[in-house]
């Protein structure tokens, strides 16, 4: 192990992590929103809308982030349309993630079962009160241990994008063993870097989900 | 240089010449052409086909076959390593579930590990790092395999010891109190509830398996996405916007290997829910 190598080449990675993080963050987020809107739809299902929901869940779900991601960046400019790695990345997470976020809500939503909504509703609570307090604590608690796992993958996934020329941490790790062959050293840098992104949210996810099956929520 | 040459000439005989040089020019760049068959060959293409649909491209030669090869190559590696890692998932989560501090606090690193890091980080170590450290040169199929091997032992027994722990206690009490043996107990009580848990479960593995190993491109293995790359680039000039469809069909080749498997995890999942 060469540390002087690694110490030299520290600041790389960190700016390698930043574009990791910036581009997994955003995408995270579009991918959420992405999500509630789904799994509203299909929540509330809407007619035609719902058919689409479902066409586009199979879609994601059943293909790998790579593959979209070169339909994206290299297919899509053939008929004009042209955008940059960095909002491909975001693209592409936020098109995988929408239907992994959709089906983590609609899991949590379907175990509240309809006497709760009724009931609330013959309490006299308007449809946004019945949702906002009643269904949507319920719902949560069982949702969030898949939503933190929800996270910890696509921030794994955003591996994905050195294959289209984005320079996260595989793109650096992969140039600095081609540029100075020190395997070694830029493999267990990139280790440490991805240990130290998704370490302390998995324990967090642990201990999120503990303290909601403590709580009692959901079950 | 025969363009300068040529320039030079019409400054020289004035601008009336002008347009006699420009075919003069055009007839130069058809003798420049002549030089490479090839490229005479390429431009008659381009010429031919500009007007035919880029999605054609998929039905010239034997194109559809070549990217149903590289399927296939993406999805014999994920079939090897799913059969290779659930019989050693199901040993590994049985040990997961025993007591031993030891044992439980090893497959708990390992399991986080591999959890934890990217698979293409997996990968790297295993196809850059297992050549610099040990000398040895593996295969990028063969890394790949090992790779989804270790990543498929640890979700295969992940799902194993989650199935085996949401047995309840009196499944296991009621067999005792039955007067069965601890063999007969497992064979006929333990297993059947087990299995019917943790089989969709199990077949989902093998989709997320073949979606993984779109991954092995980037450590330079042959499959789908490569040839598909292969054939975008042999027909740059003929097909300029090939890589639209040919991106697309491969999206759909990966949808069509998982959809059907997803659709029957569910379907087993929903059957034998209770």
């Amino acid at each position: 192990m060469d540390f002087q190598f690694i110490q030299q080449y520290i600041p790389m990675y960190v700016e390698a992590a930043r574009l990791t993080l910036t581009i997994g963050a955003l995408g995270i987020v579009l991918a959420t929103v992405v999500g509630i809107l789904c799994s509203a739809v299909e929540y509330y299902r809407i007619p035609v809308l719902r058919h689409i929901v479902s066409v586009y869940v199979e879609l994601s779900r059943n293909t790998p982030l790579l593959v979209q991601l070169f339909f994206l960046y290299f297919g899509l400019p053939k008929i004009g349309i042209r955008w940059s790695a960095e909002l491909c990345g975001i693209v592409g997470l936020a098109f995988l993630g929408g239907s992994y976020m959709t089906e983590a809500f609609r899991s949590g939503l379907e175990t509240v079962e309809p006497i709760q909504k009724e009931s609330a509703l013959s309490l006299g609570m308007t449809p946004v009160q019945t949702m906002w307090s009643v269904i949507l604590p319920q719902a949560m608690a069982v949702s969030v241990p898949s939503l933190v796992a929800n996270v910890i993958f696509l921030l794994k996934e955003t591996s994905v994008f050195s294959g289209i020329a984005l320079a996260d941490l595989m793109y650096v790790a992969k140039d600095l063993i081609g540029l100075y062959y020190k395997t070694p050293e830029a493999l267990s840098m990139l280790v440490i870097a991805y240990l130290i992104i998704l370490l302390p949210i998995s324990i967090l996810g642990t201990v999120l989900e503990r303290r909601l099956r403590y709580a009692g929520f959901g079950h | 240089m025969l363009d300068s040459a040529i320039n030079h000439i019409a400054n020289a005989f004035g601008l009336e010449l002008l347009h006699f040089a420009d075919s003069f020019r055009g007839l130069g760049m058809k003798l420049l052409a002549a030089a490479t068959p090839e490229a005479i060959a390429a431009a008659q293409a381009a010429a031919d086909q500009k007007k035919a649909p880029a999605i054609s491209i998929l039905f010239k030669g034997n194109n559809f076959i070549r990217l149903l090869g590289g399927l296939w190559v993406t999805i014999r590696i994920s079939l090897i390593a799913v059969l290779i890692s659930i019989p050693l998932g199901i040993l590994f989560g049985m040990l997961m579930t025993r007591k031993n501090p030891v044992t439980k606090a090893l497959s708990r690193v390992y399991l986080d590990f591999i959890r934890i890091m990217p698979q293409l980080v997996l990968l790297f170590i295993v196809y850059f790092g297992t050549t610099r450290a040990f000398g040895i040169n593996l295969s990028g199929e063969l890394s790949a395999v090992i790779v989804f091997v270790l990543w498929g032992t640890a979700e295969m027994g992940d799902l194993v010891r989650g199935a085996l722990i949401s047995i309840p206690k009196h499944q296991y009490e009621s067999a005792a109190a039955l007067g069965m043996t601890p063999l007969q107990t497992s064979l006929y009580v333990i297993i059947p509830q087990t299995l019917r848990r943790l089989i969709p479960l199990a077949i989902n593995l093998i989709t997320r398996m073949i979606k993984t190993t779109s991954l092995i491109v980037l450590i330079g293995v042959v499959e789908v996405l490569k040839t598909g790359q292969q054939i975008i680039d042999a027909n740059r000039f003929a097909y300029p916007t090939a890589a639209l469809p040919i991106y697309g069909v491969v999206f759909f080749l990966y949808f069509f290997s998982c959809w059907p498997i997803s659709m029957l995890a569910r379907y087993l999942e929903k059957r034998w829910k209770n």
